[in-house]
């Protein structure tokens, strides 16, 4: 299997398994948006509980998150692999003067920053709530589901955690305007026919999806 | 000069020139000024007027590389004021004129810069790497025997239009030069899609994308991103399709293909 292995660590090769993670990410942002769009709902967090509940413990789902944590794995080691091979391509000796930001734009350039950023979020976001889902005490609710909207909205109520919910969307927002288009590039699907559609598809999803997830803090923050 | 404007005035310039002695010393920025240049002369000119100057002085003329001076053989390679052949789009260095420029102008000129493209001396870069890449897959096998007819294979015309698009491309490494990463996929992609989309380069078709690639890599050159800077600075506007194209190819030949290397 030496011509797969060559496959996967050649330039192009790490650049597919970024992209198919990368999309394969993209489609677990829509489900864990429209899980959560449940936060929204005037019921004192019941629907959200049982949601979160289920989230929780349903053997498809649980298998699906190991599935998931391997996407960011290799998301991430591709994207620290690939970084350190072009650094080095690039060489020790820069540019006394080098306009780049006059052909090409920022975020772009900057995915590996952005992607850092959103990392950091995903640790404390994932130490918040789903460590604390997972194996905390959370107290149960009228229900007798664990009380995780409770702790949602208590964590929704500190500027400095709304704050870096609305950054990382921010960031997450940039990240999927160079990223969902590149995807596709990457792949090598383009078509005269299909790409207009793609890259007017990735502003939209870019946005859409990061604002939904940024009006959840909002929305508790200021009116709840 | 026909077509020149009588009333452009010379100008005189200040220039930071990259000057390095060979491959082994660290180089350096020197200043040098240049008097009396006319807008309509070629940058190269420009320079040139500089090193008749060093001559008359006794001291070492600036090495640059140049051969055609009209847009085609990609051997005049400077990065100009942070830009890859000058802040002109779609322009070779020999082809950029110095009515860009204003006088009083300061004007840094630097070589290539990547990793596999090391500096011979001054603003000179060693691209060999590029002829090894091409060494590697971008020919294609022909019958020995009799000259073939000229239209004797059909080929659409939308297809025969795109390939020689992508033919257009003058190996001039300004892609390379130009992008974050170092990478060489605008220029490998432009070879391995003009090839790809023609009758002629089938035979080859996979082993040629494979092998072009694993050059590319052992080369040093980096990984694309999709930046998309060397599409913005290549001087014949070879486009990012072709690297979707090169993907594709890539992934095509290396499930298919009978080399398990
Ligand atoms: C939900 C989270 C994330 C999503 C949906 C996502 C999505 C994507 C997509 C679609 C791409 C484009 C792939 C391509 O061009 O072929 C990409 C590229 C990239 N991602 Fe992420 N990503 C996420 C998290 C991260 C994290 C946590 C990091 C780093 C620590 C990261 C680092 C990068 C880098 C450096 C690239 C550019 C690499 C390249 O274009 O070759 N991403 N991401
Ligand atoms: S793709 Fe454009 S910039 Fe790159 S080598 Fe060819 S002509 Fe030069
Ligand atoms: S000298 Fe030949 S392209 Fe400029």
């Amino acid at each position: 299997m030496s011509w797969l292995s060559n496959a996967l660590t050649s330039s192009i090769g790490r650049k597919i398994i970024m992209a198919v993670t990368g999309l394969f990410l993209c489609s677990f942002l829509v489900v864990h948006l429209v899980g959560n769009l449940q936060l929204f709902k005037n019921d004192g967090g019941a629907a959200f509980n049982i949601y979160s509940h289920f989230m929780g413990t349903n053997p498809i789902i649980r298998t699906l998150e190991i599935v998931l944590l391997l996407g960011f794995a290799f998301h991430i080691y591709e994207a620290v692999a690939l970084t350190g091979k072009n650094r080095a391509a690039r060489g020790s000796q820069g540019y006394v003067v080098n306009h780049i930001e006059q052909n090409s734009p920022w975020q772009s350039r900057n995915m590996g920053l952005l992607g850092t950023v959103i990392l950091i979020f995903l640790l404390v976001h994932l130490y918040n709530f789903f460590y604390r889902a997972r194996f905390g005490e959370l107290d149960p609710d009228i229900n007798n589901n664990a009380d995780l909207y409770t702790l949602v909205v208590s964590s929704f109520h500190q500027w400095w955690y709304v704050l870096l919910y609305v950054l990382a969307q921010v960031a997450l927002c940039y990240h999927l305007i160079h990223g969902f288009k590149s995807a596709f590039q990457s792949l090598g699907l383009t078509h005269r026919k299909y790409t207009p559609f793609v890259t007017y598809l990735g502003y939209a999803f870019s946005v859409l999806v990061c604002a939904g997830f940024a009006a959840m803090p909002l929305y508790f923050f200021f009116l709840q | 000069m026909a077509g020149s404007n009588p009333n452009a005035k010379p100008m005189n310039l200040t220039l930071k020139v990259w000057r390095q002695k060979n491959r082994q010393t660290q180089g350096n920025i020197v200043d040098y000024q240049v008097r009396d240049i006319s807008p309509d002369m070629s940058f190269l000119e420009m320079l040139d007027v500089l090193n008749e100057d060093l001559l008359r002085k006794g001291e070492e003329p600036v090495a640059f590389d140049h051969d055609c001076r009209e847009g085609i053989c990609g051997s005049c390679n400077l990065f100009i004021n942070g830009r890859a052949h000058g802040p002109e789009p779609g322009t070779t260095t020999c082809q950029l004129h110095m009515r860009k420029f204003s006088d009083g102008d300061t004007i840094t000129i630097e070589p290539w810069r990547a990793e596999a493209f090391p500096v011979n001396k001054d603003l000179s870069v060693d691209r060999s790497a590029f002829d090894r890449i091409i060494q590697a897959g971008g020919y294609v096998s022909v019958n020995t025997g009799g000259v073939p007819d000229a239209n004797e294979i059909p080929i659409p015309k939308s297809i025969a239009d795109q390939a020689f698009d992508a033919a257009t491309c003058i190996g001039c490494g300004a892609c390379v030069a130009a992008c974050k990463n170092a990478s060489a996929m605008l220029f490998v992609s432009a070879k391995v899609s003009q090839l790809a989309l023609l009758p002629q380069g089938q035979v080859e078709r996979k082993t040629r994308v494979e092998n072009m690639i694993a050059q590319m890599d052992k080369e040093g050159f980096g990984a694309c991103t999709n930046i998309g800077s060397c599409a913005a600075e290549c001087p014949v506007g070879i486009s990012l399709e072709n690297i979707a194209i090169l993907n594709r190819e890539f992934l095509a030949a290396k499930a298919t293909s009978n080399n398990l290397a």
